[in-house]
């Protein structure tokens, strides 16, 4: 085994996980980026004071961690599509390499259900792909700040995923 | 119309259109967010198009987080409006269903209502749309607990 190029691919893989965030202005508007260990993504929510809705208390404004479940969400699953299209490697994988990438499954609904209150601090999240359909994929997600037992946030949804490119 | 207790500054500038800066509030004031009382329990909130509030860089359409944002605010504000109690709810779940994409350069806007009150319990439904109310960009519906005391 060639260990610097094992590096090497995963260097590359985290750069297409970064310039995959990072290509949505909204992304880098809140402040969300993602970790990755092996196949598994976490999701960031960075603090700034732009992100809080109620000052009195304070806490996250409920749209932002609703945005940054939903974010979560698509993420992980363009992230599967980009990560397979990757490892079967030739003329698609290149344009990954380049910056572009398929098409974003599009949310068809989104439900929220609220915690605890988020407070002004940075927020974790996680997302479980429970059907990967060819259509529709169904997906749930969670998020946390100071203990992952104690989540401040669960959204779970239906996505539209893209045509298949010919 | 009388205008319903909302929780708004004092020296809140009303534009011409009546619309109320969410002044206070560092989110909405961030996404520049404005709202006006529709009557008791109803509330119309705005957005303006910003390229910073992009979700999709090829067609330049709002990220449906700023859909989430705006009826997440629209439906609080009616169900505070209706219940009389600022600061006294929680939002407990938000459903969003997503009819279309929103349409570049457009401002979002939100029309909301609590349509339901019980003793803990509020109510709150509302839709997004840019141009056309008939033509909606999503539809929400939430639940939110009433935690203050008094005032009914």
């Amino acid at each position: 085994m060639n260990g610097t190029s094992n590096q090497e691919e995963k260097d590359r893989r985290d750069a297409a996980l970064s310039a995959l965030t990072n290509r949505t202005p909204y992304n880098r508007f809140i402040g969300v980026e993602f970790e990755r260990m092996g196949d598994e993504l976490t999701a960031r929510l960075n603090y700034s004071r732009k992100l809080i809705g109620n000052p009195a208390i304070p806490a996250l404004h409920g749209g932002v961690t609703g945005a940054f479940l939903e974010i979560t969400a698509i993420t992980q699953l363009a992230w599967d599509e980009v990560w397979a299209v990757m490892e079967e490697g030739g003329p698609k994988a290149a344009e990954i390499d380049e910056g572009r990438f398929p098409k974003m499954p599009k949310t068809i609904d989104w439900t929220i259900d609220y915690l605890r209150s988020g407070r002004a601090r940075d927020a974790y999240a996680r997302a479980t792909v429970q059907k990967a359909g060819r259509r529709v994929a169904n997906v749930r997600v969670e998020a946390w700040q100071d203990a992952r037992d104690r989540p401040i946030a669960a959204g779970h949804g239906h996505f539209l995923m893209p045509e298949p490119e010919a | 119309m009388t205008q319903p207790p909302f929780p708004i500054a004092a020296g809140a500038v009303v534009d011409e259109a009546g619309m109320i800066p969410l002044h206070g509030f560092p989110h909405a004031e961030e996404i520049g967010m404005k709202m006006r009382a529709e009557g008791m329990g109803k509330v119309l909130v705005t957005i303006p198009y910003d390229e910073k509030l992009v979700g999709d860089v090829e067609t330049g359409v709002i990220h449906g987080g700023v859909v989430t944002t705006i009826l997440d605010t629209g439906c609080g504000i009616a169900a505070i409006s209706r219940t009389g109690m600022p600061g006294g709810i929680a939002t407990l779940d938000l459903r969003i269903d997503y009819m279309r994409p929103s349409k570049p350069d457009l401002m979002l806007q939100a029309s909301c209502e609590c349509y339901r009150v019980t003793r803990s319990v509020a109510f709150a439904r509302g839709f997004a749309y840019d141009d056309d109310p008939d033509d909606p960009v999503a539809t929400a519906a939430g639940a939110f607990m009433i935690t203050g005391r008094g005032g009914r």
